[in-house]
């Protein structure tokens, strides 16, 4: 039996890393077609120069920096709020904002939006975008940084206040550098989802605010195109390494 | 005693109550409200929405997404569960095939899809080299079907199937498996009579981790189905976009989030920390 779940093992990896990998493969290939003619990096540069490609991925940029900042802010606080004592009403809203549908979390945030709008005097934007990320986002960064604060012991601060340090210096000074690599795998973890994310963004986008999902599904539903490839290959190995990192920070919390 | 904790929860709450309540309350309120002349809102209050749901066109979607689902999740259960026993028993390597199956499932879900795309269509590479190695004429139909989205639902989501089953085998008693072995059952009675029952309740977490997001999928039908296999999910994108039928579009997604809601209330009940 054990030499058959090492074979099954192979396929289900295949099956999980082969359409990837043959996609990268692709972004290579010289010719526009599923044809391999040749090794080139004519479609690496193709994406390079194109503006469309260039806007979108500076708007993906900022929108993932800025929602990464606010939500790892606010989801380190509330980790550290629950870690004191817990809220049932708070955690079941974390909770259920992981499992609502993307697309709903999607309509309504814009019906959201769209409500504000009447008396409020903005628009669809990369406000928008940010706030939206920022309300997906924030639940994961609560469940990671509250798994790093299990490993805390909380007689730490205990022993900051008897020495005399208040609240906010025991939290300063004494769990928040033992809790950093959680707040750093929390950070990049979000800027991956909101980088990736494309459903909830295309809901609440505006004009201005195109992102790289965006151009990436618009070129994908036109047909397929080798600098497609190109940008999903550097998104794949860019934000591969970026996981792998934050794991390893994760890791380290934990032994 | 700590005074400081309000400080610490309140970001948290303002994002309850403005970016997670409140969106949901409004498309509450909006699914009672009428479709305007010009796709706007407008008054009276009504139940009509929810009435529409029930009407054979949209009851056959929301029967197809249920089915699609179920089948995505028993796929990922049947597909997952030798997967997570290989991982299980791989001693040092451990770690590193848990990372082989997370891998994909952190890269962009949109890039996932597209590599299908790129191995499906017409002029894609599965169809490319069955017509040069003259097989076939015309390109097979891969994409565009149920059995297309059904790949891209099982590819998309069985590392939530794998992960909680792992970890239902990690913590199991070895020894429990030897005690079998060692009252004479082979390795394959002892996986049915021992190693299966015990990692039922992993194999349950994880099949409603499964079949939660597979019930509200809207990017694998709309990219793998082409508009041909229409789930809960595109229906209510379309409601919100192309049809501009607010009123009806939130109606159906309160419907999924009802649906949701009780499959999370069953598992948070059955498992104390689901996630």
């Amino acid at each position: 039996m054990r030499r058959w779940l090492a074979v099954y093992a192979a396929l289900a990896f295949a099956f999980l890393h082969l359409p990837l990998a043959i996609l990268a493969l692709f972004s290579f290939n010289r010719s526009r077609f599923t044809v391999w003619e040749g090794f080139s990096l004519r479609w690496y540069q193709a994406a390079w120069r194109d503006p469309q490609l260039a806007e979108a991925a500076g708007n993906s940029i900022a929108i993932a920096l800025a929602a990464t900042v606010i939500a790892t802010l606010a989801g380190t606080a509330c980790a550290y709020g629950l870690w004191k004592r817990g809220s049932r009403l708070l955690t079941a809203g974390l909770y259920l904002s992981l499992v609502t549908p993307e697309i709903v979390t999607g309509i309504s945030l814009l019906a959201l939006f769209q409500w504000t709008f009447r008396w409020l005097d903005w628009r669809l934007g990369m406000h928008t975008v940010i706030l939206a990320h920022v309300a997906f986002s924030l639940a994961y960064v609560v469940i990671v940084v509250s798994a790093r604060l299990r490993t805390i012991s909380p007689t730490l601060e205990e022993a900051a206040m008897d020495l005399g340090a208040t609240e906010w210096q025991a939290f300063v000074h004494a769990t928040l550098p033992a809790l950093a690599p959680g707040i750093l795998a929390a950070a990049l973890l979000v800027l991956t989802l909101s980088f990736d994310d494309y459903v909830i963004t295309s809901m609440v986008a505006g004009v201005d605010s195109e992102t790289l999902p965006m151009v990436i599904y618009a070129l994908a539903r036109r047909g397929s195109s080798p600098v497609i490839n190109a940008v999903s290959a550097i998104m794949v190995v860019f934000f591969g390494s970026l996981i792998l990192l934050s794991e390893r920070l994760a890791a380290r919390g934990a032994r | 005693m700590s005074r400081l904790r309000p400080w610490f929860l309140a970001p948290a709450w303002a994002w309850w109550a403005v970016l997670f309540a409140a969106p949901l309350l409004i498309v509450a309120a909006y699914s009672l409200l009428t479709r305007g002349a010009y796709g706007g809102l407008s008054r009276p209050w009504t139940f009509e929405n929810y009435v529409r749901v029930a009407d054979p066109l949209y009851l056959a979607i929301l029967g197809r997404s249920i089915v699609m689902a179920l089948a995505a999740t028993a796929l990922c259960v049947l597909l997952g569960f030798p997967l997570a026993l290989f991982i299980s028993r791989s001693g040092r390597r451990k770690n590193l095939y848990l990372q082989l199956v997370l891998l994909p499932f952190w890269t962009s879900f949109l890039v996932r899809l597209y590599a299908w795309l790129f191995l499906l269509r017409d002029t894609g590479l599965v169809n490319t080299f069955l017509r040069s190695a003259g097989l076939i004429r015309e390109p097979l139909p891969l994409l565009y079907n149920n059995g297309a989205v059904l790949l891209g639902l099982v590819y998309g989501y069985l590392p939530f199937l794998v992960l909680p089953v792992y970890a239902t085998l990690e913590r199991m008693d070895p020894a429990l498996v030897e005690a079998a072995a060692d009252l004479g059952a082979g390795p394959w009675a002892s996986l049915f009579r021992v190693v299966l029952p015990l990692a039922a309740p992993g194999i349950g977490a994880g099949a409603a981790l499964v079949f939660i997001p597979c019930l509200g999928a809207y990017l694998t039908p709309d990219l793998l189905g082409g508009g041909r296999t229409v789930m809960i999910g595109n229906l209510v994108q379309n409601q919100f976009t192309t049809a501009r039928d607010w009123p009806f579009g939130s109606a159906v997604s309160v419907a999924l989030m009802a649906i949701v809601i009780a499959l999370l209330a069953l598992l948070w009940r059955k498992a104390k920390n689901p996630l």
